[in-house]
């Protein structure tokens, strides 16, 4: 039996491999941006930030909330 | 004690008129052991002339991204390889952001567009948001759309929009330096339109644009001559993929020594810390800031990146004795 693999192909930061290297800066300024690239297909995501939270659309694999 | 701070206790805090230009670099260019100094004489001026009560504001960005115009530091620019794209803010999402500002006891809700002034699509979703906020929601809307015509600074009154958000962003000398698109006359141009139309200007900036102390100087003395009701201090945040974007941020005793000159040259103002001040400041500077000159916040998110939560921001205040504005003392 295969599963999908949930694991993040690509920098939500800054839309580089995810795999090849870590993105220890990425991570830490993620802590006050909210994400820019599908981490599943690397496409710049629609996102809207709002007083309380953020809302980040790929036309490919929908919403995602933080 | 230095000489300016002498003169700045008798001028400034004796008899509330901001120090000139000169004094202001005096002060920008004091040394590290006299910055306690002279933040503590910026929050006796403050607490002088403004009192203890602290603005709370929430911002929404209405549309976000894809702005014609080239201001270097931003990531809403659609001239530059920021990965920001455009998106707009529906109605009822509008109104649960003034809600959600509101229940954190914020009395001004500021409301966003990156453009270079407003289209007519912009200025009718601008309506039915205003009209729609002020049906559900207790609380002042203020809004920020870039350049105004006449008409539409008319319009924004007529919606009972109270107040105006329009950045010179650096000094005269210096912003050729960060825009091409525009003018710094041509916002000022705009600033004079709502000054002269009764709604409150909000006119400020941000450090660390690679502007010299002396042009740090020069664009407070500016904002002074404009004499702004509210003063919002941003930080750089450098972008990803801006022009800017490999700037140095602030120095934290900088951004301090920038909070004090600016509150000696603005005895009255609303002057609020704006964007940067986590990265730059860190917990330590945001709480020597408020006890050196600042007397107003924004809480929660920005328009692309996210603050501290607004409860963090609360508790700070509640532990320094500052009141929340409460919005009967702004109607
Ligand atoms: S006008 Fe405003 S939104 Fe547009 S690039 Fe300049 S700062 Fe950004
Ligand atoms: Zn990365
Ligand atoms: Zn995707």
């Amino acid at each position: 039996m295969t599963t999908m693999t949930t694991t993040e192909l690509w920098c939500d930061r800054c839309g580089e491999s995810a795999t090849a290297t870590a993105h220890p800066a990425c991570a830490s300024a993620r802590q006050l941006e909210p994400p820019r690239f599908c981490p599943r297909c690397r496409r710049r995501m629609k996102v809207q930030v709002l007083p309380v939270g953020w809302s980040a659309v790929c036309v490919e694999h929908g919403e995602i909330r933080g | 004690m230095p000489e300016i701070l002498d003169q700045a206790r008798t001028q400034v805090l004796g008899d509330g008129v901001g120090l000139d230009q000169a004094g202001i670099l005096a002060v920008l260019n004091l040394p590290d052991e006299h910055l306690p100094a002279a933040l503590q004489l910026a929050h006796d001026v403050r607490m002088r002339w403004c009192g203890p009560e602290v603005e709370v504001e929430g911002i929404v960005s209405l549309k976000t991204g894809g702005c014609p115009e080239d201001c270097h530091f931003c990531s809403q620019s659609g001239l530059f390889t920021s990965p920001v794209r455009s998106v707009w803010l529906d109605i009822p999402s509008l109104v649960e952001a003034a809600k959600q500002t509101a229940a954190t006891g914020a009395t001004e809700f500021c409301i966003v567009a990156a453009v270079r002034g407003p289209d007519d699509r912009l200025m009718k979703q601008m309506r039915e948001g205003v009209a729609a906020i002020k049906a559900a929601v207790d609380i002042q809307v203020a809004a920020s759309l870039g350049m105004l015509s006449k008409e539409q600074v008319d319009d924004l009154v007529d919606m009972g929009v109270h107040r105006y958000n329009h950045n010179l962003e650096t000094c005269k000398s210096y912003f050729p330096n960060v825009v091409t698109t525009h003018s710094w006359e041509e916002r000022w141009e705009t600033l004079r339109m709502v000054r002269d139309s009764g709604m409150e200007v909000c006119c400020g900036g941000i450090l660390g644009l690679g502007e010299t102390v002396e042009q740090r100087a020069e664009f407070a003395a500016q904002l002074a001559e404009l004499n702004p009701h509210e003063v919002p201090l941003n930080f750089l945040n450098p972008r990803p993929g801006t022009p800017l974007g490999d700037r140095p941020v602030v120095e934290g005793k900088d951004a301090l020594r920038a909070i004090a000159a600016f509150r000696l040259a603005m005895p009255r103002t609303i002057l609020r810390y704006a964007g940067g001040r986590e990265i730059t400041l860190g917990d330590l500077g945001t709480r020597a800031g408020l006890l050196g000159g600042i007397n107003a916040v924004i809480v929660g998110n920005y328009l692309t990146t996210l603050g501290r939560p607004a409860t963090a921001d609360l508790e700070l205040l509640d532990e320094l004795k500052m009141p929340v504005k409460a919005l009967s003392a702004t109607l």
